[in-house]
């Protein structure tokens, strides 16, 4: 069966291949053994006539074939293909025989009979289909342009047959020919076949989907072989193999290989089934606290924190989140949301949906327990009240000043500085309109106003009680007030005091500084002595005996900073040759003859007498801006723009004893009172606080500082409050001066 | 100068520490492995107090682990487990490569196994250790029990979790641990108190979960190995301390009563025998059938004195928690089919109530809606056709509050289509200064005895009057309307005659009179102004620390307050819409 559908394969393929197919075989056959093959195709083609074909006839044939010639299947296929071939051209080959074959061929090639014998040997090729194609299997566009198809062994071109029809020949042949519908035209040669009678026929048949081969049934009866049936003779006769009766080597080697390893224990038996997995017991039955002790170092997790009513889902309405919080919440990044979820009501429990984040909540959870450190944190568990330090009561400090008693009002500009006179009766204040005024401190009233033509920077009255003197610092001029107020006498001495100084005056002078006296009208005004300083002056510090005065004049770029000028003899010098910083205030000792110079951040103490430095305090802030000593002269504070007050104590230490940080904003004055335990520091935040300051005798005994009171009144005017602070002399009352234009008094 | 220079980062905290990079390659683990073994051996990182040191100078993020931890984890049998477990998948993808299925039966039949059973041990050596932390067990195994079976973890474990949670259920009815719940939007929290610990757990509500996928599953997996293997010990444990059977088997003649009804809706009696024992409503065998509870009565010793009063006041509270457990005692519950069953009928009997359910529902019903002894039929829809008179309709929500008040609430509240009363969370304890709802107060009056008739709280006060006025409203409207009007002119004219009689003592007013009022004032400022010196006199690490406790204070205040004028604004929005639905 299986060597027909090849064969008819193989027709289908191509059906005139079959025709050449014939011929070529054919061909062959006579090459080879021209008779003999012959009668011996000759043979089953006439038997086949009489039975069908049956696998006796093939086995006859391998047979035969298998002593004739090598006995692959392949090529027992292609034999028998071509003896079916035979079959199918039966007619032709039995009437015309071989001879008429060749013939046949030469037509169709259009190339002679002798020049085909003669090429025949050469031309022994089994893949070669048709002789006449010597290109090989090429698209035959190729050699459409040209008037041959390829070239015979000679190299001489092999023309095609010439054609010249026209459409309008082909249509009259179409027309006129009776042969035309059987005509086809054979690309690889370029030549019309005209189909025979019974290739027509063939042609018919296999479109009708039959057998080439008309005699071919395809209802025979099957012989079955490999039945289930035990047949008593075999199928085959091949005698057994010797090996299936000697025991296997390799065999008895893979047993005994096992055998070992079993002996050794590679190979263990099944294991048994352990069902104790999933079996639970008392695991607890003996609790030792042997493995107690294991891990000290080990801390339970934390329990997730119960929910509150935020969580319900039927909270209270005022749980849940407005518009606003929503907003909130949602704008918030997830880590910084104080509840991780939006508080929600519904209005019964069937209503309540699955919560979207309940696996992703677990994971967390997961998370935390195995990749967050734990921490003991210690929580502060004090009272707050206890956190605030015991103090003496403010009551027990009396007296310090506690109200605002008077408001001495006149000045235009901000005032930036005051002085209270000695005696405690007049107030001298300086302010940025260019005058300075002296005030009745009990009654407010303005006595005198000096119009000196330039904002006051400080103004100080002098410390001696037996003149009335004030030193004035504008622009870069000091000027020497003697307001003749009050006793005739003490007018009369200190006009004295001037005077007596006029005449070693011109004498002896300092380069930089000219001293020189008041013109008429300035002299009406109480003018008396003009120091004109090479720079702006922002300070002027007297001396406790009053005969010296102290002026600074800040500048980083030259070593003259600081002029130190005695008033009986019209003397300047300056006391310093190097320039150590930016110089912000001077203040004298009150009793020995120490010089404090505050530069930026600290505070240098000058033995005058011996000419050398003393101490150095680092006040640790930023920027000094005011300096006040201690009547006793062991103390000092510092007040500072970065709102810190400092405290220093010189027999301690150069640091700081105490730092307050009491104001808001930047400390602009500070003060010590002369005669009670008080001090006061003035700052930008518009109050003055007055402070108890004990200072002990007993060295081993600190000082006790407390804050006894917040006095406010100035107001706020460009961002600046109280500008000055100072104490009168003798009454526990505090002076404050503001950037609002106003004294005020506090008692 | 003698002895060598020391080298820095050789002892010290340097050595007490590892990173989890080196911890890792000491103990030749994969990171999933290794992760894996902190997870059950409860190992966490530290954080050094001065990384820098630790760190060898480097500031760069890293995880530490103390050294002593590792060494502990060196000896653990289950790391050897881990190396054989590896070694197996090797072995078993090779004999897939080679497609050598013999081998990979063979490989597949002696798959590597471990145990936890002394981990836990070894984590909990005694047992309240194991109480203490088994809320997150819980936890994780009912989130387990509740996934679906389409691969996210092992059927098996999930079975398995399903089980365990049965099992934990049952002993809370049994032991009657339970003590608070609470309805909140993530799910139903439970509080129990077993054996002096207070347990806390969460169960998402009963629907497909919608498995998100920036979760890693196997983290989970690990876990919930390690707190199935603890839950069941506990369990064992438990349910031996009450004398039951483990694993856990049904009455005897409660099972019969089940089986007599539902043979013929399970088919298979495997299947069914867990659904019968979730289903909650049957008592469970035990090993000593004397199944009379034995009271545990307080021993009365010879005290005196302060020892006397707390003795009363233990005895007190130990009466007033029987009280608790037996709160549903003699009630007869009905779910309706819309209600949580499971989580309903758990609080229900774990009360001592009765409880059933309709037969399509769930196995284990024990009777039917039709049954004239039923006291309570639970419902969550806003009406139901059909009604027995004898039996109060109520939702739900009732059973939760009921449970956390410690009483029964009046039912008038819960019946059906009824605006319900907040639900508030019992784990919420108030201290004083802290906001509390209103209807907190109103439970804690309800509890100390006081009907809600007396007039006690100003709202209380004002809602009955609102009552009172709705009700009059009814028979009356434009009457009422009126009187209202004509009572707040009234006020307002009185209101008036006091200011003006004010006013004019005012004019008479004495300055001595004054100057009174002034002292007291002058003396509180005086104090005020004294602290705030005092208060710019601290250190300033002490008033850094003030000023945060003074700041949380003030926080805490401003948001009860907050709470409060939230609350505020919305009765008083509540009130306008009331007056105009009159109107």
């Amino acid at each position: 069966m299986e060597e027909q559908r090849n064969v008819r394969s193989e027709k289908r393929g191509e059906m005139k291949k079959a025709v050449k197919k014939t011929a070529k075989k054919r061909s062959k056959e006579e090459e080879e053994e021209q008779i003999q093959i012959f009668n011996f195709n000759k043979t089953p083609a006439e038997e086949e006539e009489d039975d069908d074909l049956s696998d006796s006839e093939d086995s006859v044939y391998s047979g035969l074939e298998d002593s004739g010639s090598d006995s692959e299947d392949k090529e027992d296929k292609e034999e028998d293909g071509a003896d079916d071939d035979d079959d199918d051209d039966d007619d032709e080959e039995e009437e015309e025989g071989p001879s008429q074959q060749t013939e046949k061929t030469t037509k169709a090639g259009g190339v002679s009979e002798g020049e085909k014998k003669e090429d025949e040997y050469e031309r022994d090729s089994s893949d070669e289909e048709d002789i006449r194609n010597t290109v090989g299997n090429i698209p035959m566009e190729w050699y459409k342009d040209f008037p041959h198809i390829g070239y015979d062994l000679d190299g001489k071109k092999i023309y095609k047959p010439i054609r010249n029809k026209d459409e309008l020949d082909e249509f009259l042949d179409k027309m006129e020919n009776p042969d035309y519908w059987r005509t086809v035209h054979d690309k690889q040669t370029g030549s019309d076949i005209v189909l025979s009678e019974d290739q027509v026929e063939l042609v018919n048949r296999l479109q009708r989907g039959q057998f080439g081969d008309v005699n071919f049934n395809e209802y025979q009866p099957t012989v079955e072989f490999f039945s289930s049936d035990v047949m008593i003779h075999p199928v085959t006769n091949r005698p057994a193999d010797k090996r299936s009766f000697i025991p296997s080597l390799t065999e008895k080697e893979k047993v005994s290989r096992m055998v070992h390893a079993i002996k050794m224990g590679w190979i263990k038996p099944r294991r048994v089934e352990d069902d104790s997995r999933g079996r639970y017991y008392d695991l607890w039955a003996s609790e030792d606290s042997s493995i107690l002790a294991r891990h000290r170092m080990h801390l339970p997790a934390p329990k997730i924190p119960l929910p509150g009513h935020h969580e319900s889902y039927n909270p209270p309405p005022e749980y849940l989140f407005t518009d606003e919080e929503k907003a909130v919440w949602e704008q918030q990044d997830p880590t910084d949301r104080k509840l991780a979820f939006v508080p929600r009501k519904y209005s019964s429990l069937r209503q309540v949906p699955a919560f979207p984040r309940f696996i992703h909540e677990r994971f967390e959870r997961c998370l935390d327990l195995y990749l967050c450190p734990r921490q003991r944190k210690m929580r502060v568990n004090v009272d707050p009240e206890d956190l605030i330090p015991k103090l003496p009561k403010p009551k027990d400090l009396q007296p310090f000043p506690t109200t605002q008693s008077l408001v001495y009002r006149g000045h235009s500009g901000l005032v930036r500085s005051i002085s209270v006179s000695t005696s405690g009766q007049w107030l001298a204040s300086g302010s940025d309109d260019g005058s300075v005024r002296f005030w009745e401190v009990c009654s407010s009233r303005c006595m005198k106003t000096v119009q000196v033509g330039g904002a006051v920077k400080s103004v100080a009255w002098n410390p001696n009680p037996s003149v009335c003197l004030l030193a004035v610092a504008l622009d870069s001029v000091v000027l020497i007030l003697s307001p003749s107020l009050g006793d005739k006498q003490v007018t009369v001495l200190s006009e004295r005091l001037l005077s007596g100084q006029q005449e070693e005056a011109p004498a002896e002078g300092m380069g930089p500084v000219v001293w020189s006296e008041a013109e008429e009208e300035e002299l009406n005004q109480g003018i008396r002595l003009k120091i004109q300083h090479p720079k702006a002056v922002h300070q002027v510090a007297w001396h406790a005996k009053g005969d010296y005065l102290a002026s600074v004049m800040p500048d980083n770029t030259s070593h003259l900073q600081v002029c130190i000028h005695q008033l009986s003899r019209r003397r300047s010098q300056n006391p310093f040759s190097r320039n150590k910083g930016l110089v912000q205030c001077v203040s004298f000792h009150p009793i020995r003859p120490y010089f404090f110079v505050a530069t930026q951040r600290s505070v240098r103490i000058y033995n005058l007498v011996k000419q050398e430095m003393t101490k150095k305090l680092q006040a640790n802030s930023k920027w000094i801006s005011s300096m006040a000593v201690h009547p006793g002269g062991d103390h000092v504070i510092c007040g500072s723009y970065d709102c810190k007050l400092s405290w220093f104590d010189l027999d301690l230490s150069t640091k700081p004893y105490k730092i307050l940080r009491h104001h808001k904003k930047a400390v602009r004055g500070v003060a010590y009172h002369r005669v009670y335990p008080l001090f006061a520091s003035a700052s930008d935040d518009g109050s003055v606080i007055v402070c108890h300051g004990t200072v002990y005798n007993d060295l081993l005994q600190n000082p006790l500082i407390v804050p006894v009171k917040v006095l406010r009144g100035h107001e706020m005017t460009h961002d600046l409050g109280v500008l000055d602070v100072t104490f009168h002399p003798s009454q526990p009352w505090v002076f404050s001066s503001g950037a609002d234009a106003t004294i005020r008094l506090f008692t | 100068m003698g002895g060598l220079q020391k080298k820095k980062f050789e002892s010290g905290s340097a050595t007490n520490y590892i990173t989890r990079n080196r911890a890792r390659k000491k103990l030749q683990l994969s990171l999933p492995d290794f992760r894996r073994l902190c997870i059950l051996k409860g190992i966490y990182p530290h954080e050094p107090r001065h990384k820098k040191k630790v760190n060898k100078g480097s500031t760069a993020p890293r995880t530490f682990y103390l050294l002593k931890d590792i060494r502990f984890l060196l000896h653990e049998p289950v790391v050897a487990k881990f190396r054989e477990y590896k070694i197996f998948v090797r072995k078993l993808k090779k004999a897939y490569g080679k497609t050598e299925w013999s081998a990979v039966e063979r490989l597949r039949e002696n798959k590597p196994t471990y145990k936890l059973d002394h981990i836990i041990k070894e984590r909990y050596p005694t047992f309240i250790d194991a109480l203490r932390d088994i809320d997150d067990a819980l936890c994780m195994c009912f989130l387990f029990s509740t996934f679906a079976r389409t691969g996210k973890c092992h059927v098996q474990t999930i079975q398995l979790c399903r089980r365990l949670t049965v099992e934990w259920m049952n002993y809370v009815i049994v032991s009657r641990s339970l003590r608070k719940v609470f309805l909140s939007i993530k799910g139903i929290y439970y509080q129990a108190e077993v054996m002096g610990q207070l347990i806390t757990w969460l169960v998402p509500y009963q629907f497909s979960h919608d498995h998100p996928v920036d979760v890693d599953y196997r983290v989970m997996a690990t876990f919930t190995e390690l707190y199935t293997t603890l839950l069941g010990f506990v369990n064992f444990r438990l349910y031996s301390s009450l004398n039951l059977v483990y694993p856990p088997k049904l009455d005897s003649n409660a099972e019969s009563e089940l089986k007599e009804e539902n043979e013929d809706d399970y088919a298979m009696n495997s299947e069914s025998y867990l659904e019968k024992l979730s289903a909650l409503s049957a008592s469970l065998a035990r090993v000593v059938s004397s199944a009379e509870e034995e009271e545990a009565q307080l021993d009365q010793f010879p005290v005196e004195g302060e020892d006397m009063e707390k003795m009363e006041a233990r005895e007190k509270e130990l009466k007033q928690q029987e009280a608790h457990k037996k709160i549903f005692e003699g009630l007869k519950f009905y779910l309706n089919r819309e209600v949580p069953r499971e989580s309903l009928a758990f609080i229900i009997r774990c009360f001592g109530g009765e409880v059933s359910w309709d037969k399509s529902v769930s196995i284990g019903s024990t009777y039917d809606v039709t049954d004239e002894t039923i006291t309570h039929h639970i419902v969550d829809r806003p009406s139901i056709d059909k009604q027995y008179i004898n039996r109060d309709y109520i939702q739900p929500q009732w059973v939760f509050d009921c449970v956390n008040a410690k009483m029964l609430l009046p039912v008038e509240d819960y019946f059906l289509g009824v605006t319900l009363p907040p639900h508030l969370s019992p784990f919420v304890e108030e201290k004083d200064g802290d906001y509390m709802p209103p209807e907190k107060l109103k439970i804690m009056a309800l509890q100390r005895g006081e009907k809600p008739g007396n007039e006690e709280e100003e709202e209380e006060e004002e809602e009955e009057e609102e009552e009172e006025e709705e009700e009059e409203q009814e028979e009356e409207e434009d009457d009422n309307g009126d009187e209202e009007e004509v009572a707040e002119e009234k006020n307002l004219k009185k209101m008036e005659e006091q200011r003006s009689q004010g006013k004019s003592l005012q004019v008479k007013v004495t300055p001595g009179k004054l100057k009174v009022e002034n002292k007291t004032r002058l003396e509180q400022e005086e104090k005020a102004e004294e602290k705030r010196l005092a208060i710019m006199m601290m250190k300033k690490k002490e008033k850094y620390l003030y000023d945060k406790i003074m700041f949380g204070k003030k926080r805490k205040i401003r948001e009860a307050n907050k709470l409060a004028a939230k609350r505020k604004a919305h009765d008083d929005a509540e009130k306008a819409k009331k007056k105009k639905a009159r109107k």
